[in-house]
């Protein structure tokens, strides 16, 4: 059925190019002809696909790849649907998702494209090295409200934080704040700063002493502090870093996914090879995301 | 037939005039309307005790606009406060002190200031005056209310100056001469007899500045630190809040259309429509009671 709507696509594709070589199947495709990827999902990694996307077109003029955010699970719903060709994902998908997929005759394939792992920075002048999981939570929901209680000077602490928009805000409130428990209900401390940019961030922090804020690690400049993070309080303090988010010791990073069904088009797999590629994992860097290899 | 000619070509003008008159009618009960079908089902939306509540975290539903209100009457006082005697007196000095050739170089350079982006001085506050104030006040962060006050005071003041100093040049010069002629010192002219003579053109001034202040969205944003904290007494100038403009332009973009978090930002969008009116109203009441006991002090 998928395989018979993917021909239909192409077909209706290639005619409107009014291209020459008809009769293009989805099995025994030449790569060369024009083709047409659809690629929808997470807002998180939708930048990143979509630089990706753009980059292609100087590798590929002839393959158009339309480009759309959603949400994870928006993407993951159009893959179970066979409606896209790539769905990107900012979690891994549920065991329920999988299901529905296999009912429709799906096998979703996941690839890791790329990490995403949050830096927690301070001035440099600050004497705090190291934070636990518990202390950031505790800071950014309001409970320890001076670096004094975390071995720092006596200082208030000034909470710096993306916009709510921010899917890295969204993660962080999560992962850091919340603990990962989906009961847990707090928010961020009323009383912090949500800067609109990554910009204003950095500048804060950079000019500040008595600031702590976060950010992508790519994002992240000398001239601010980047503290290691402890999953346990007495537990060692991992500094965020390429091998570190790689390896998995770094406790505030992700897997950012594509998924695809079992069996894709050529245009599809020389797409997704091509993103495992320097050239394109070099855009991941430039985005503030950590390239996979 | 020419005189027929010019009758007709001066009734379509007048009429290309009266349209042009009426359309601000128009326009601006559209916005009315509009602002009200998208604003008005947040009430339907969103209880009344989120609404009304503590806090403004829209992704988790809490949709609070006292924190937002407090920040944007906090910024736009403090500007005021500022910008007033910054503003008056510069238009003073030009208008009845200064020598014709600093005049001739402050009035320009005053317009300069007037065109000059918000952003531009919203840059300039996040690098220079957001370090500088909370070192030399020795404050926690220096993106606060006060900071963002400064910035909006700098917006102002060039308006106020123009229409002010516009305001001092109508009061005749016989009202100086005879002051002056009973003795009167320049300082005792000014404050005495030119600034009272040209008080509904300064209120006017200082209503359309309050205007200019309260609508600023960019330069609040990059200096106020986004914080929606509900005050708790006088040192709230000083900590940092979200005002109702910086809210709305950095949410719109990213919420679903219809939504409740949607209603809400149209709602505050009224409450912003709202105020400004009022000011304008209260502006032109003023301006039209001054004018009656100006003629009367003619008569």
């Amino acid at each position: 059925m998928r395989k018979i709507l993917l021909t239909l696509v192409l077909l209706a594709v290639l005619s409107g190019c009014a291209a020459s070589n008809g009769g293009n199947s989805s099995g025994g495709a030449d790569s060369g002809a024009n083709a047409y990827i659809q690629n929808k999902g997470s807002d998180t990694v939708v930048n990143l696909a979509l630089a990706w996307a753009e980059k292609y077109q100087d590798v590929r003029p002839e393959v158009r790849i339309s480009v759309t955010g959603g949400g994870s699970g928006t993407g993951i719903a159009a893959l179970i649907e066979g409606t896209v060709d790539i769905a990107n994902a900012s979690r891994a998908i549920k065991a329920e998702e999988r299901e529905e997929a296999a009912d429709n005759g799906i096998e979703a394939v996941e690839h890791i494209i790329a990490r995403d792992a949050i830096a927690v920075i301070v001035h440099p002048d600050n004497p705090v090295n190291e934070l636990s999981l518990l202390e950031i939570s505790g800071i950014f929901r309001g409970e320890i409200n001076n670096w004094s209680e975390v071995g720092g000077e006596d200082r208030p602490i000034v909470r710096v934080s993306r916009e709510t928009n921010s899917g890295t805000h969204v993660y962080f409130l999560e992962s850091v704040i919340r603990l990962g428990s989906s009961e847990d209900k707090s928010i961020f401390s009323a009383d912090t700063l949500l800067l609109p940019s990554s910009e204003g961030i950095i500048s804060e922090v950079r000019d500040n002493p008595n600031a702590i804020g976060y950010d992508g690690l790519g994002y992240v400049i000398p001239e601010v502090k980047v503290l290691g993070v402890s999953k346990e309080l007495d537990g060692p303090a991992i500094m965020p870093s390429v091998d570190t988010v790689n390896t998995g010791d770094y406790p505030i990073s992700r897997d950012l996914y594509m998924y695809t069904p079992a069996t894709v088009s050529d245009a599809v797999e020389t797409y997704l090879a091509w993103i495992y590629s320097e050239e394109a994992q070099a855009i991941v860097k430039e985005l503030g995301f950590v390239p996979v290899r | 037939m020419q005189r027929r000619n010019i009758t007709r070509n001066e009734w379509i003008i007048t009429l290309i005039i009266k349209i042009s008159g009426y359309s601000s009618i128009l326009f601006v009960s559209l916005i009315f309307i509009f602002l009200m079908r998208e604003g008005l089902p947040a009430l339907g939306d969103v209880p009344a005790a989120s609404l009304f509540g503590e806090r403004w975290y829209p992704i988790e539903g809490y949709y609070s606009i006292w924190p937002l209100l407090f920040g944007s009457l906090v910024v736009t006082i403090g500007a005021i406060l500022l910008a007033i005697p910054l503003g008056v007196g510069t238009s003073v000095y030009i208008s009845e002190v200064a020598h014709p050739t600093i005049k001739a170089i402050l009035k320009p350079l005053i317009e300069v200031l007037a065109g000059l982006p918000s952003v531009v001085l919203g840059f300039l506050g996040i690098q220079v005056a957001v370090p500088f104030l909370r070192r030399a006040l020795d404050l926690p962060t220096g993106l606060t209310a006060f900071s963002g006050a400064v910035l909006l005071a700098m917006i102002a003041t060039p308006t106020i100056v123009s229409i002010t100093e516009d305001a001092l040049n109508t009061v005749p010069s016989a009202y100086r001469q005879a002051a002056l002629a009973v003795g009167a010192t320049q300082w005792q002219t000014i404050w005495g007899v030119t600034l009272p003579a040209a008080r509904s053109g300064v209120l006017t001034a200082v209503m359309l500045g309050v205007g200019r202040a309260i609508g600023e969205t960019m330069a609040v944003m990059m200096v106020t630190g986004n914080a929606a904290v509900l005050p708790h007494g006088l040192n709230a100038f000083f900590l940092p809040v979200r005002t109702m403009t910086a809210t709305i332009a950095s949410e719109m973009g990213e919420v679903a259309n219809g939504s409740p978090h949607y209603h809400v930002l149209f709602f505050i969008g009224i409450f912003l429509f709202v105020l400004s009116l009022v000011i304008n109203i209260l502006a032109s009441s003023v301006s039209l009671r001054s004018k009656k006991r100006a003629e009367r002090v003619l008569s």
